[in-house]
C-alpha cells in the first residue's frame, strides 16, 4: 500500500541531508521565510516542504500531477485537513498509550506491543476508509482519486475481519505450540511456531487411543530457574512470529507516517495560499516545460519572500527570456537587481515542487537544480583571501554541475580588480553556457558585462535596473544594454541630500 | 615418514623468551603483530628460537612458498579451525552433567574431527606442493584417512547423527507445565501472519529478532524434555551410548595435533606480512650464505614501521644495502630524523628473520647467516651523570666485542650521543679498529662523520634531504661520502575554473 500523492509512481523517501551548496541556496533566497509562512510554526511541515521544494522535480508530469492533487486540496482543504488529522492521531496516542517497541528483549512482550499498536492502528485505518467512502467521489486529481479507491480496496470489510481475527488468535489462550529439533550436544534447535490444531493428532484421537504419547512436566513450585526457561523456550518459538507482528506494525504505522508526509506539503501549500489571499497577492499555477525547451516567460513576477514581509516593497516584472541560456542584470545600486534574481530562483523552485508560483502568469523550463554563487558581506579577511573563497565555492559548484542546472550569481568575482574580475568571470560564464547550464548573472564587473554585449549571442538577454531620465529608480528590471556607470552616486546623492534636507 | 612441518626432529630445543635485542630491533612488535593472529595457539617460542642450519631453513622456506599459494594456505586455516572446535567441543563433553547432552556433544566433536580430516586430506590430494614438508604430511594424511579404523569411525558418527537429525517433536507451553509430543504436521503460523500484513510491507524495517543464542546450556528442564524425547524416539539415543562408551577419550591422532600447532607459525607470518604487502611493500626469499660475506638488499624495509603505519598515509621508505668484497661495516650518518636508525632496524630485522626460514621485508635479499645479534642503542631514559653514561656504553660495548665473533652481526645505534664530539670521535676510532680487525658485519649510526672515512673495510651511506626543499626528510639512505650538509588565472587554474578546465569537469 502506497500513498503516491506526490509521485504518481514512488514513495516520497525524504533524505534528509541536502548537498553542501543548499544552505547557501536557502540563505541567498531567503527560503527561510517561505519555509516559516507554510508550516506556520509546525517543525514536521518545515522539514517536508524544505525537503520538496529542494529536491528540485525535474519531471514535468510528476508536477503537473501534483498541481492536480494541490488544486484538489485547495478546493476540500476541510477533508484533507482531517485525513491529515488521522496520521496525527496515531501519534497521539502512540504517546498517550506508551505503544512502541522499545527496547523490548523478548519476543513475547515485543509480540504483545506490536499486537496492541496494530489494534489501534486499523481503528485509524478504519477512520480513513470511512472519508474515502464518503468524499472520495468530489475529488478530480489523479493522486486522490487512486488512493481512495487503493483505500477501498485493499482495506474491505473481508480484510479487516481477518485482521480482527488474527489480532485475537495471537493472544495465545490454549498455549503456545512450538516444534523443535535436535541440534548439537543434543540441544533443542529449529523452534517453529505451530499453530495448534485438534483435528489432526489432537486430543480427541489420544482420548481415543489412537494419538502418540505425550508426557507432561509440571514445575516445583518456586522453580524460578524453570519459570526462565520455559519463557525463553517460548520465546524461541514465538521470536519469528514476534517479529513479523511488530514489522508489520511498523509497516502501517510508516504507511501512516508516509500520508502524514506526503500532505504535509500539501498542508503548507494550503498554508502559504491562505496568506497570501489574505495579503491580496496573486498566485497562478505555472506551465512547465521540459528542459530543452529552454523557456522562461514571467508576467507580474514579484519576490514572494518580500510579499511574506509586507506587500508594499514588491514591484513586480515582466520578463521574456525564451531560448535565452543566459541572463545578464546590470544597472544601478538598490535598483532591485537583487530582487528580481531572487525571485527567479524562488519562482523556479516553486514551480518544481508542484506549487503554484507569486505572479501572474508564468512558463519556464524546468531545471536540474538551481544553485546561487552570491557575494558575501564584507569580512575581515584579505582581498586574496576572499577571491579565494569565491573560487573555492565556485569549485566545489561545478563538481555537482550538470548540463540543465541553473546558476544564479549575485555581484560574483568582484572581490579582485575589475580586469580580472571580468577575465574570470568570462572563463567561468563562457564554460557553464557551453555546457548547458542556464545562468542568471547580476555584475557590476561592466567589462565582462560589455564584452558579451559585444559578442551580440542569441541566447544571451541583457537586463538593466530601470532608472529614470531624471536618476530615480523604479525598482523595476527592464531589456538594456549595460552602461558604463554605475549608480553609486544616485544613492550618494538621494542619502546625502534626504540628511542635509 | 613425516614429524614435524617446522622441525626435522621431534623434540628440538625451542626458547621461552625472546633474545636480548629483541626491543631494541622493535621485533617484539613484529612477533606480537604475529603471534595475535592466531591466539589460540603459544608459537611465540617458534619466532625467539631462529636456526643457522641451512638446511632447515630451506625446509622452512618451501613450505612457506606452498603456503603463499591462496587454496593450500585456505585448506590449512580450515583445518586448524576444525581442530579447534573439535578441542572445544570436547573440553565442552567432559563438563556438561546431563548424559544425553554429554554424548551428543562428544559426537559433535568426533563429527567436525572427520569432517575436517577428511577436507584437509581431498583438499590436498587435488593440490600438489612443492615442499618436502607437506609432501610427506599429505602422504601422511592420505594413510591415516583410508585407515580402517578411521572409516568406522566416520561411518558410526555419520549413522548417530542422520538419525538424530530425524527427531522432531512438539512443546506445548503453558504457564507452570511443558507437555512433549511427536510432530505430527501442525502448520507454521508465522507465515500466516506474514501473508495477512504483507500488504503494507515497503522498505526495509528493523529486525525485531531477539538474538536467542544457542549457548551450549542446558538446565533440569530442558533435560527433562530432552528424556521425553528420549523415550518417544528411544532407537538412536541407544545408539549414541554405545558410541560414546566405545571412542571417548581415543580418536585424536597425536601428528596431526602437533601440525595444526606448528603450522601456525606459517599461517600467522603470512597474515602478518598480507596486509604489509597489501600496501606495496615487498616481501622475499633470502639467499642464505653462511661463509661468503658479500650481501644484497634491494627495497629493504624496517618491517615493524611498515605495521604500525598500516593505516596511516605515511609512506614507508625502501632502501638498499650491498657488501662488496672486504666491505663489513656500513657507517651511517646525515641530518636526524632522516631515517638512520629505520635503517639500522632493518638490517637487523633482516638477519634475524631470515635465520627464521621465513620471508623477509625486501624485494630483493642475499644475506649471510650470523652466528649472533648485538646490538647497542642508545636509551633516551637512563640519562644519569654523564660519566657514568658514558662508562655503561663503554662497558656494554666491551662486552659485546668480547662476545662477538667475526661472524657475528653488530648494531651500534647513536652510542656516545651524550659526549663532547672530541670524545666521541676519539673512542669511535678506538672501537672501529677493533671491529675492523673482528671482521664482523656491523651497522654503525653516528653522528661522528669521520667514522665514515675510516677506510678499509667502511661504508660510509648518508640519510638525504631534497635539495631543492631541506626541510623535507626523504627517508633514503645511500652510499655517498659524508658531507657534514602572475595570479589571477594561476589561482583560477588552481581551482579548475579555467574555461577548458570546467568544460572537462562538467558530464555531458
Amino acid at each position: 500500500m502506497n500513498v503516491l500523492l506526490l509521485y504518481p509512481d514512488r514513495r516520497f523517501q525524504p533524505e534528509g541531508a541536502f548537498p553542501p551548496q543548499t544552505e547557501d541556496l536557502v540563505a541567498d533566497l531567503g527560503l527561510d521565510v517561505l519555509f516559516e509562512a507554510m508550516s506556520q510554526g509546525d517543525e514536521f511541515i518545515h522539514d517536508v516542504v524544505k525537503e520538496v521544494l529542494l529536491s528540485g522535480e525535474t519531471d514535468v508530469r510528476t508536477i503537473r500531477y501534483r498541481q492536480a492533487v494541490l488544486q484538489d486540496c485547495l478546493a476540500h482543504p476541510d477533508v484533507v485537513r482531517r485525513m491529515y488529522d488521522v496520521p496525527l492521531q496515531a501519534l497521539k496516542r502512540k504517546r498517550e498509550q506508551w505503544l512502541g517497541i522499545f527496547g523490548s528483549y523478548y519476543p513475547s512482550s515485543i509480540l504483545s506491543s506490536g499486537r496492541h499498536m496494530l489494534e489501534v492502528y486499523f481503528e485509524l485505518l478504519r477512520e480513513l476508509r470511512q472519508i474515502a467512502d464518503r468524499y472520495g467521489t468530489s475529488f478530480r486529481s489523479p493522486g486522490f482519486r487512486r488512493f481512495f479507491a487503493m483505500l477501498q480496496q485493499e482495506l474491505d470489510d473481508a480484510y479487516l475481519a481477518t485482521v480482527s481475527r488474527h489480532l485475537k488468535m495471537l493472544r495465545f489462550r490454549r498455549g503456545v505450540w512450538v516444534s523443535a529439533r535436535l541440534g548439537r550436544g543434543n540441544e533443542g534447535t529449529g523452534y517453529v511456531l505451530r499453530r495448534p490444531d485438534a483435528s489432526n493428532g489432537g486430543w480427541m484421537h489420544r482420548i481415543l487411543g489412537k494419538g502418540s504419547p505425550i508426557y507432561t512436566y509440571t514445575l516445583p513450585s518456586r522453580d524460578d530457574q524453570g519459570v526462565r526457561t520455559l519463557a525463553q523456550l517460548r520465546d524461541r518459538g514465538l521470536n519469528r512470529a514476534a517479529n513479523a507482528v511488530a514489522q508489520a506494525a511498523e509497516h502501517v504505522e510508516s504507511f501512516l507516517m508516509a500520508l502524514r508526509a506526503e500532505l504535509a506539503f500539501y498542508i503548507g501549500a494550503l498554508n502559504l495560499a491562505e496568506m497570501l489571499d489574505r495579503l491580496g497577492m496573486p498566485v497562478t499555477f505555472p506551465v512547465p516545460a521540459p528542459l530543452e525547451e529552454e523557456r522562461w516567460q514571467a508576467r507580474g513576477l514579484y519576490n514572494i519572500v518580500l510579499a511574506l514581509n509586507g506587500p508594499s516593497k514588491v514591484v513586480p516584472n515582466d520578463v521574456s527570456a525564451d531560448g535565452k541560456r543566459l541572463v545578464i542584470i546590470t544597472g544601478a545600486n538598490q535598483g532591485g537587481k537583487s530582487t528580481f534574481l531572487r525571485s527567479v530562483g524562488l519562482a523556479q523552485l516553486m514551480m518544481q515542487s508542484g506549487m503554484f508560483v507569486p505572479a501572474v502568469e508564468f512558463s519556464a523550463s524546468v531545471s536540474r537544480h538551481v544553485f546561487t554563487h552570491f557575494k558575501r558581506e564584507e569580512d575581515s579577511t584579505m582581498k586574496s583571501g576572499k577571491l579565494d573563497e569565491e573560487l573555492a565555492r565556485m569549485s566545489r559548484i561545478v563538481d555537482r554541475l550538470r548540463p540543465g542546472a541553473m546558476v544564479l550569481f549575485n555581484e560574483s568575482f568582484a572581490a579582485t580588480n575589475e580586469h580580472e574580475g571580468s577575465e574570470i568571470a568570462r572563463h567561468i560564464v563562457s564554460a557553464l553556457v557551453a555546457r548547458g547550464i542556464r545562468v542568471f548573472f547580476v555584475t557590476h564587473l561592466y567589462e565582462f558585462a560589455r564584452g558579451l554585449w559585444e559578442e551580440g549571442r542569441e541566447d544571451t538577454l541583457f537586463l538593466r535596473a530601470e532608472r529614470r531620465p531624471d536618476g530615480r529608480r523604479t525598482f523595476r528590471i527592464i531589456p538594456g544594454a549595460p552602461l558604463p556607470t554605475g549608480f553609486g552616486p544616485d544613492l550618494y546623492r538621494e542619502i546625502f541630500a534626504s540628511s542635509s534636507s | 615418514m613425516f614429524k614435524s612441518i617446522l622441525f626435522d626432529t621431534v623434540s628440538p630445543s625451542l626458547r621461552e623468551t625472546p633474545p636480548d635485542f629483541f626491543a631494541d630491533l622493535n621485533l617484539d612488535q613484529v612477533v606480537e603483530g604475529v603471534a595475535t593472529r592466531v591466539e589460540d595457539y603459544d608459537i611465540r617460542p617458534f619466532f625467539y628460537s631462529p636456526l643457522r642450519d641451512v638446511e632447515l631453513i630451506r625446509y622452512r622456506q618451501a613450505i612457506m612458498r606452498d603456503l603463499e599459494d591462496e587454496a593450500i594456505l585456505k585448506s590449512v586455516k580450515e583445518f586448524s579451525r576444525g581442530m579447534r572446535a573439535v578441542r572445544r567441543y570436547t573440553a565442552l563433553s567432559d563438563k556438561l552433567m546431563y548424559e544425553y547432552h554429554k554424548m551428543g556433544w562428544f559426537l559433535e566433536a568426533v563429527w567436525v574431527y572427520v569432517e575436517t580430516v577428511r577436507r584437509l586430506q581431498e583438499t590436498l590430494s587435488r593440490l600438489s606442493p612443492g615442499s618436502r614438508g607437506f609432501a610427506d604430511f599429505k602422504a601422511y594424511i592420505t594413510e591415516y584417512a583410508t585407515s580402517p579404523e578411521f572409516i568406522t569411525l566416520a561411518e558410526e558418527a555419520r549413522r548417530i547423527k542422520d538419525a538424530l537429525n530425524r527427531v522432531e517433536y512438539v512443546l506445548i507451553i503453558k504457564s507452570g507445565k511443558v507437555s512433549v509430543k511427536r510432530y505430527e504436521g501442525e502448520p507454521a503460523y508465522t507465515p500466516e501472519i506474514e501473508e495477512v500484513f504483507e500488504k503494507f510491507r515497503q522498505g526495509d524495517v528493523r529486525d525485531y529478532r531477539v538474538d536467542m543464542r544457542e549457548n551450549g546450556g542446558m538446565d533440569h528442564v530442558e533435560a527433562r524434555i530432552l528424556e521425553f524425547v528420549a523415550r518417544l524416539f528411544p532407537e538412536p539415543f541407544a545408539a549414541l551410548r554405545a558410541f560414546y562408551d566405545r571412542y571417548h577419550g581415543n580418536f585424536f591422532d597425536a601428528v596431526l595435533a602437533r601440525f595444526d600447532e606448528e603450522v601456525q607459525f606459517y599461517v600467522a607470518y603470512l597474515e602478518f606480512i598480507r596486509e604489509i604487502r597489501r600496501k606495496g611493500l615487498p616481501f622475499s626469499y633470502p639467499e642464505i650464505d653462511v661463509t661468503g660475506r658479500e650481501e644484497e638488499v634491494k627495497d629493504g624495509f624496517d618491517v615493524a614501521l611498515a605495521y604500525r603505519l598500516l593505516h596511516s598515509d605515511t609512506p614507508v621508505i625502501c632502501n638498499d644495502v650491498r657488501l662488496r668484497g672486504e666491505e663489513r661495516i656500513l657507517v651511517v650518518t646525515g641530518p636526524n630524523q632522516g631515517g638512520k636508525t629505520t635503517f639500522a632496524r632493518m638490517v637487523g630485522q633482516l638477519h634475524y628473520l631470515a635465520g627464521l626460514g621465513v620471508p623477509v621485508p625486501a624485494r630483493y635479499a642475499r644475506l649471510f647467516l650470523p652466528d649472533r645479534i648485538f646490538t647497542h642503542f642508545e636509551r633516551e631514559e637512563d640519562v644519569r651523570n654523564l660519566r657514568g653514561k658514558l662508562q655503561d656504553d663503554l662497558i656494554r660495548i666491551h662486552d659485546i666485542l668480547v662476545r662477538a665473533t667475526g661472524e657475528s652481526l653488530i648494531i651500534l645505534n647513536e652510542i656516545f650521543a651524550s659526549t663532547t664530539l672530541e670524545d666521541a670521535t676519539f673512542l669511535g676510532k678506538r672501537i672501529m679498529e677493533q671491529l675492523q680487525a673482528l671482521d664482523a658485519l656491523c651497522v654503525w649510526v653516528t653522528f661522528v662523520d669521520e667514522l665514515a672515512r675510516s677506510g678499509g673495510k667502511v661504508v660510509s651511506m648518508v640519510s638525504m634531504v631534497d635539495p631543492q626543499r631541506p626541510e623535507v626528510r626523504t627517508f633514503k639512505i645511500v652510499r655517498r661520502a659524508a658531507d657534514g650538509l602572475a595570479y589571477a588565472l594561476s589561482i583560477v587554474r588552481k581551482h579548475g575554473l579555467t574555461y577548458e578546465q570546467i568544460v572537462e569537469r562538467i558530464p555531458s
